[in-house]
């Protein structure tokens, strides 16, 4: 594993109690500041893949090495530590907390980490500065448009300051313009800040802000991708 | 880069204050249903503040009563310690004590200490003047001692002498009440009123002094005794003797030694079959205390089975409420929420839930004792003095809070346990 390499997996396989083979050997690297989209229709594993690199689920078998580490040998309590310090997620439905600000939505991951209390105020309002949304800080989330909705999701996931953000579908329920937006401030995050991003998406559009595109059928890797090769082969991705 | 062990030991749990903020946010979001989730653990506390402060209200009262009597008093009845209510109409009708037994009891050597003995006889019935009745409580007694046994003061007049009890002499003196009922403002010394159709002089006025001993003294009206027993009942036998001793420290032995002279005087060998029973202050007051406190336990375990009722109710809504928040804990725990941080704040919105509970409770059932001792004042005049019950509100606390952790408990795990990705995809 280079010293580069954030993420490394070999040979990850994922199969549901219920029989279902979600991932069938599965191997690749995800590099420290790279911009990964992750492909492939419905039922390809795409999600069971990204929720397994965000600790959010474990594998069946094979090996997943992130920061140096086997995830097998992480505690309950550190991979809760890792989601929380050093990885961000965005999902699809935003899932925010209804009933309370934009402020406190961003804060959230907060909570549950070591940063000094004194620091929480200016980290929540530095994220939601980051994403465009200063003059909606103390908004009901129930309030605001479903761009903003993803984009203090964003916020949220940028909060503590993590290595990698992990967005699952993060415009599969907005309009194009908004879209637009969402993916500019996703690309500015990896472009200007360095921020390691994995992204999934179906649409040929988003993928087209990623460096690297890894697309996925059957729960295997069937095109791994980079934008210079794109470039070279003349392909239809485009942003 | 890798997290290290030490990094994970510094990241403490989140704070209790900040899941004291998520508890209170939860709870406010469904304010009729938290409100009607802790209505059991209210009414049970409630329950548990009424029970202790009226049974310590009575005790007190009781114990009150029963010091106007003095320690160094006791009070021989004839017939066998009553058991139960039944028994005590008994008393009235059992002929065991009588003026030999007095007799016999004022001698030196049968009961040293024995100071003073009045013997007292109760008459049923009303007092009358000129066609006004009033029921009294009428008593043929020593009027003498009845004023020093009850620290009573009389008014107008005075107290009816040995000679007047010794010569049967148709005299009274009545209580505040009695007179204004019957004579209003004006005159009442020298003037004759009915008991059981015999006149009889008013040779004095009692001060106005309340409810002493279980008496109201207003309401009485004091004939001799030998008067009562001759004239008044055509009766031998007294209904009750009390017995004043020099000192509170002796009453236990004057009572024994008591004992000892009337059962010899009526021929009796086993205690078992005594026509008499011997009262003290100090054995009625436990005797009391120790009726109040069991029916105050059986009422708290009452109380209990409510407060487990209650407590199911809370665990109910509680495993609702983790339902109804799965994907909520599903995405604290994709930010970083620990299993504890999640049992944590589940736990404390239980606590939060019965311990607000448990506080309306002890204002309510604070407010209800209250009530009661007023309305007892006021209505039945009856001196029930209200007693703050601190140990009833402490445990109204404790024991709501319990149960918050109690029944808190298995929702709460049920919550942390949730596996953050099934829990996200809760639908």
């Amino acid at each position: 594993m280079s010293k580069k390499e954030l993420i490394h997996l070999e040979n990850l396989v994922k199969t549901f109690p219920d029989g279902t083979h979600a991932l069938r050997g599965i191997s690749l690297s995800i590099e420290k500041g790279s911009f990964t989209a992750i492909m492939g229709p419905s039922g390809s594993g795409k999600s069971t893949l990204v929720n397994i690199l965000g600790f959010l689920d474990k594998q069946t078998n094979g090996t997943y090495i992130f920061d140096n580490k086997n995830s097998f040998d992480y505690t309950e309590d550190e991979l809760a530590h890792i989601r929380n310090a050093k990885m961000g997620f965005v999902f699809q439905s935003f899932n925010l907390l209804a009933k309370i600000s934009v402020f406190d939505n961003v804060m959230l991951p907060l909570l549950y980490s070591k940063i000094n209390k004194n620091e929480w105020k200016r980290r929540t309002d530095l994220a939601i500065r980051a994403v465009g949304l200063s003059h909606r800080t103390k908004h009901d989330v129930t309030k605001i448009s479903g761009g903003e909705k993803q984009r203090v999701a964003i916020a949220r996931a940028l909060v503590n300051n993590p290595e990698i953000i992990f967005a699952d579908e993060p415009t599969g329920n907005l309009d194009s313009k908004s879209g637009q937006i969402v993916m500019e401030t996703i690309q500015n995050l990896n472009e200007k800040q360095g921020r390691t991003i994995c992204l999934i998406t179906h649409e040929a559009y988003v993928a087209g802000y990623a460096g690297r595109t890894i697309t996925l059928k059957d729960g295997q890797v069937v095109k791994d991708i980079t934008v210079h090769e794109r470039h070279k082969k003349g392909d239809r991705y485009t942003k | 880069m890798s997290v290290t062990r030490r990094e994970i030991d510094i990241q403490n749990s989140m704070k209790v204050s900040e899941s004291l903020k998520i508890a209170t946010t939860g709870l406010k979001t469904n304010k009729t249903r938290s409100m009607l989730t802790v209505l059991g653990i209210v009414i049970a506390v409630a329950s548990i503040m009424i029970m202790m402060s009226v049974g310590k209200s009575s005790e007190a009262f009781i114990v009150g009563e029963l010091s106007g009597l003095g320690s160094e008093t006791f009070i021989i009845r004839p017939g066998q310690e009553p058991a139960g209510p039944t028994d005590i109409t008994d008393l009235l009708f059992s002929d065991s004590l009588k003026t030999k037994d007095i007799e016999a009891l004022k001698r030196k050597e049968n009961v040293p200490d024995l100071v003073e003995i009045m013997p007292l006889v109760v008459i049923p019935g009303s007092v009358s003047y000129e066609g006004d009745t009033y029921r009294a409580d009428t008593f043929g007694a020593d009027a003498l001692f009845f004023s020093k046994a009850f620290k009573l003061k009389i008014e107008e007049g005075r107290e009816f002498t040995q000679n007047e009890i010794s010569s049967n002499a148709s005299v009274v003196v009545i209580g505040d009440k009695v007179k204004k009922e019957l004579f209003g403002e004006s005159d009442a010394i020298g003037k004759h009123i009915k008991i059981k159709d015999r006149k009889m002089k008013i040779v004095g006025v009692y001060e106005k002094s309340g409810q002493v001993a279980f008496l109201n003294i207003d309401e009485t009206a004091i004939v001799p005794y030998t008067t009562a027993q001759t004239y008044l009942l055509g009766i031998n036998y007294f209904n009750e003797v009390v017995v004043k001793v020099t000192s509170g420290d002796v009453v236990n032995q004057a009572a024994r030694d008591a004992e000892a002279t009337l059962r010899d005087l009526h021929n009796i060998t086993d205690p078992s079959k005594d026509d008499f029973y011997i009262q003290t202050q100090e054995g009625l007051v436990d005797q009391v205390s120790g009726i109040i406190n069991s029916l105050t336990v059986f009422l708290s375990s009452v109380v209990a089975i409510a407060l487990v009722v209650g407590g199911v109710g809370v665990m109910n809504i509680m495993l609702v409420s983790v339902t109804e928040r799965t994907r909520e804990i599903g995405l604290r725990k994709a930010l970083g929420a620990t299993n504890k941080d999640i049992l944590q704040q589940f736990l404390i919105e239980a606590i939060l839930l019965t311990g607000f509970g448990g506080a309306i409770g002890i204002i309510i059932g604070g407010g209800i004792s209250y009530a009661t001792s007023v309305i007892l004042k006021t209505v039945l005049e009856l001196d029930l003095p209200f007693a703050v019950p601190y140990l009833a509100a402490f445990l109204g606390v404790v024991v709501s809070a319990s149960t918050g952790v109690i029944f808190g408990i298995y929702p709460a795990r049920k919550a942390a346990r949730l596996n953050p990705i099934d829990a996200l995809r809760y639908e």
